[in-house]
């Protein structure tokens, strides 16, 4: 079934989040939306998939204009949605998810589970899945319950199928098999919407790319350009990709952490006993993927977590046990993974935002009161010195994009007198052109004499940074390699599996 | 990560589970709603009780009879209703136009202005907590506790002078503040919901007063059987401050001083920039190390304490004649209503006060002269907040663009 999408314009207010986007998917064909986080690519799929009504413009299914007044007209259409966040049941089955919105019946309403039962066994042997419709989702891989999600599409007929950044959630491994499935697909004349910002993953299964800027086509890329020409593309100028540093010069005062174990409140064990040195002057890269134990290591490491044994210690002192005032006063910088939730205070201006962690004294209190001309003074300084795009030092932050957010938190945190850096997932949702802003300052600190802990899900980021990398699978250290060891060999070490020449 | 945990240690609870931060989201945007969306669900109060007043007046329901025969009669009989109860709601709240003179005219005036005093100071109690994420509803307890504690300093002091007053009204507060730090304690240490909490503050407080006020020794006046206290001393009144003609006294001016205080405190000082900072996000609170737990105790204290104040006022300023249980005289629930229609905003809480007092002052002018039961003013306060609490119904009634969610 061919796709067409013809000047679809959708405006919120008077942000344009679709300019006139026009858009053609053949049957059996990749093609490749690629923009950066805020372009209007998750907005235009939306539009697609009936949860939005297009202002202007129209859908076409094999030429014929479609009216899909919700997610059910599309799906009847023949569109299917593989989501970023999986929309399944976690208690359900794979056969229960598979059937649910879809519900056959047999005597007095009862459901007819066998139906359902053959209906993935069927699908997922045509594509060689191995899926029980028995399993209980919440116990499958991350990356086995995307292959519901895509069960799920195929058994309601979808002749288009739309994936809305699937691999942000799976191991380089998942990410490779997830692509050997796209072609797959492909081959059996399935037309397919890869959206995403990883170029690596554009170039690697893309027939076509569209890359959208600002809500509008800046134009379509061959598959075989360069990554640097495609993020010249998206972003709008010539970007550098790669993060240029001096080797290491070690400082005295070390992070050292020992038999480190982080619990939750109910006794499950998230960080397990770890042991990891960092000295000053270097990066250390916390590699794995979401949800090892990174965002448990983090948050123990800046008093954040309550159930921590072991020792941290920063040039001596010991960590744990202090409350997060005293972590951050002994000099801690703090850059969490999600700046929305525990960054920002969406509805501060920027410049309160500023002084989020040093109300307690400091530049900006004098005797009890906010010392608001040191702070206007201040935050117009960090505005021009971080580059962060704003009409000015009063708007809120929740009115930023990610990357100007996430450049206010960095600012903020290495404003202070650091002799720790802690940054989580430090340009997750942050375009291209900040990421290397973001970089900069980073390896910057570093430079300073401080010792760096970035966790990143990202490979690219991990790579790109790191003096040592350690990789984190359930909550243990799988090894800590230079920064020189091969994809191939993290990947495998971020599945848990040690391969013989690494040693920890 | 921290989506549900079985709580065990204190303030671990800070760090809302998802279904709280829901909560927290719908709160934020009923108590900080904007100030076109108050102003109007004012004038649509007033609209619909306008509906009532036709619906509750003889004439218009007589003329009503024959509405198809003569329907001027029933459009000009409504006008006359409501035109006499919003006149006479005038005439009662700020200025008599059948007054012989004007130094009695504008008495109505000095009621409103006594009235809006402890609205005022509560309606501050309660928006406090909301800008620090908190939904106090324990106002009721916290006015009865600090009314009767300042009542009994000032019958049982032991001393006179202005020492006594200053000593009143500070022991007032005190004990509404320590009576609202209770529930901030406890969210604070164990995460118990504050509005559960505050609610149940309100019946142990209630009933607290109560046992003080028919106790000998206590409370209860001596030799009486009556649950009522003896007279507040002169001194330990709040002195009349417009002339002995007019009720008005020092209550009204105190409340006035706690709302530039809580100006200061919310939009300059340090410590209120972290009341509000763990009201907006508390999450990115705590990561930037402010104790959330502790936030919320000072938070809570300082509430009550505004609460108190108001119990201080109608115990040392309204009611002299003696303590009761009736000390609130509902106060603690309007102060909710004062506090959402202010959108938490000290100003806003002036102004929301005053319409209040003079709801208060004029309801009765109504009844007495009109005939139009005073209740129809509660319906028109209930149906402020009802619609402050639906801005979509209000902006859909209006054509108001609604907020987008892109």
């Amino acid at each position: 079934m061919q796709l067409t999408l013809r000047d679809i314009t959708k405006r919120f207010g008077t942000l344009v989040a679709n300019d006139h986007i026009s858009l053609t998917v053949e049957p059996g064909e990749i093609h490749c939306l690629l923009g950066e986080n805020g372009a209007g690519k998750s907005t235009l799929m939306n539009v697609l998939f009936g949860l939005y009504q297009a202002d202007e413009g129209e859908i076409l299914l094999d030429g014929e204009v479609q009216h899909f007044a919700g997610p059910g007209d599309a799906i009847a259409a023949g569109i299917g949605m593989v989501h970023q966040h999986f929309m399944l049941v976690p208690v359900f089955t794979v056969a229960e998810n598979v059937m649910l919105g879809d519900e056959r019946t047999g005597v007095a309403g009862s459901l007819d589970l066998d139906a359902a039962r053959a209906r993935v066994r069927e699908i997922s042997e045509r594509f060689g899945f191995h899926l029980d419709p028995d399993a209980v989702v919440e116990d499958l891989p991350v990356g086995v319950q995307q292959r519901v999600e895509i069960i799920k599409a195929l058994s309601r007929e979808a002749k288009v199928l739309v994936f809305d950044e699937p691999t942000a959630v799976l191991t380089p491994q998942e990410t490779d098999e997830l692509m050997a499935i796209m072609r797959q697909l492909r081959e059996s004349g399935t037309a397919i919407v890869f959206i995403t910002h990883k170029l690596r993953e554009v170039r690697a299964v893309a027939d076509r790319i569209t890359v959208i800027r600002l809500g509008k086509v800046v134009g379509e890329a061959d598959p075989a350009a360069s990554n640097s020409e495609l993020a010249a593309l998206m972003v709008g100028r010539p970007v550098e990709l790669t993060v240029h540093k001096q080797a290491p010069r070690y400082q005295d005062h070390s992070l050292q952490v020992q038999g480190l174990t982080v619990t939750d409140a109910s006794g499950l064990v998230h960080v397990n006993a770890i042991d990891f040195e960092v000295r000053g002057g270097e990066i250390l890269a916390v590699a794995g993927v979401q949800g090892n134990g990174q965002t448990e290591l983090t948050e123990a490491l800046v008093g954040l977590q309550h159930h921590v044994t072991g020792s941290i210690r920063l040039a001596g002192a010991e960590l744990v046990g202090r409350s997060v005032r005293a972590v951050l006063d002994a000099g801690v910088g703090f850059i969490p993974e999600d700046r929305q939730v525990e960054g920002l205070v969406g509805s501060f201006s920027i410049a309160e935002n500023l002084m989020l962690d040093r109300s307690h004294g400091g530049p900006f209190v004098r005797r009890g009161s906010v010392a608001r001309a040191a702070l206007r003074r201040f935050a117009q300084d960090k505005l021009v010195e971080y580059d962060v795009r704003a009409p000015g030092i009063d708007t809120p932050a929740g009115n930023l994009s990610g990357g100007n957010q996430q450049k206010v938190v960095v600012a903020r945190e290495l404003s202070r007198d650091l002799r720790l850096l802690v940054a989580a997932q430090p340009t997750r949702g942050v375009d291209v052109g900040s990421i290397e802003f973001i970089h900069a300052q980073i390896v910057a600190a570093r430079d300073s004499g401080i010792p760096v802990v970035v966790v990143s899900t990202e490979l690219d980021e991990v790579v790109a940074l790191a003096d040592r990398i350690m990789v984190l699978y359930r909550g243990q250290v799988v090894g800590i390699v230079p920064a020189d060891t091969p994809r191939e060999v993290l990947g495998l070490m971020m599945t848990g599996e040690r391969p013989a020449e690494v040693t920890a | 990560m921290s989506g549900t945990q079985t709580p065990e240690k204190p303030d671990e609870h800070v760090a809302p589970s998802p279904r709280a931060a829901q909560w927290h989201t719908v709160m934020r945007s009923i108590t900080s709603g904007n100030a076109t969306v108050a102003v109007l669900s004012v004038l649509l109060a007033v609209i619909v009780g306008s509906l009532m007043i036709m619906a509750t007046d003889e004439d218009v329901r007589a003329s009503a009879g024959y509405f198809f025969s003569r329907p001027g009669d029933f459009f000009a009989e409504s006008r006359v209703a409501i035109e006499g109860a919003y006149t006479a709601l005038f005439r009662g709240s700020i200025y008599n136009t059948r007054a012989d003179d004007v130094a009695t005219g504008i008495r109505p005036l000095f009621e409103t202005l006594k009235f809006a005093g402890p609205l005022i100071a509560a309606g501050l109690g309660v928006g406090l907590a909301f800008r620090a994420g908190l939904f106090n509803i324990g106002g009721r307890g916290q006015m009865l506790l600090g009314g009767a504690v300042s009542a009994y300093v000032a019958i049982n002091a032991g001393f006179g002078g202005p020492l006594l007053l200053v000593a009143s009204v500070v022991a007032g507060m005190a004990a509404g503040g320590l009576w609202a730090g209770i529930a901030g304690l406890l969210k604070a240490r164990t995460g118990a919901h504050e509005v559960i909490v505050t609610i149940m503050l309100n019946y142990i407080g209630f009933y607290l007063v109560f046992y003080a006020l028919s106790t000998q020794g206590l409370l209860q006046a001596p030799g009486s059987f009556n649950p009522k206290s003896l007279p507040i001393p002169a001194d330990g009144q709040l002195p009349k401050i417009a002339g002995d003609q007019y009720n008005l006294h020092l209550g009204f001016v105190l409340s006035l001083v706690a709302v530039a205080v809580v100006w200061w405190l919310l939009e300059r000082s340090a410590l209120g920039y972290r009341f509000r900072a763990v009201g907006e996000n508390p999450n990115a609170a705590r990561a930037a190390g402010i104790d959330v737990g502790r936030t919320y105790v000072v938070v809570m204290l300082i509430a009550g304490a505004l609460v108190g104040l108001a119990g201080a006022n109608q115990a040392l300023g309204t009611v002299t004649s003696g303590v009761t249980v009736d000390l609130d005289a509902g106060i603690g629930f309007d102060a909710i209503t004062v506090a959402l229609l202010g959108r938490s905003r000290p100003w806003g809480i002036l102004a929301a006060g005053l319409l209040f007092g003079a709801f208060k002052a004029g309801g009765f002018a109504m009844q007495a002269s009109e005939g139009i039961p005073v209740d129809i003013v509660l319906v028109i306060q209930s149906l402020i907040v009802l619609f402050i609490a639906a801005p979509p119904l209000v902006r859909a009634l209006f054509r108001l663009p609604a907020k987008e969610a892109a």
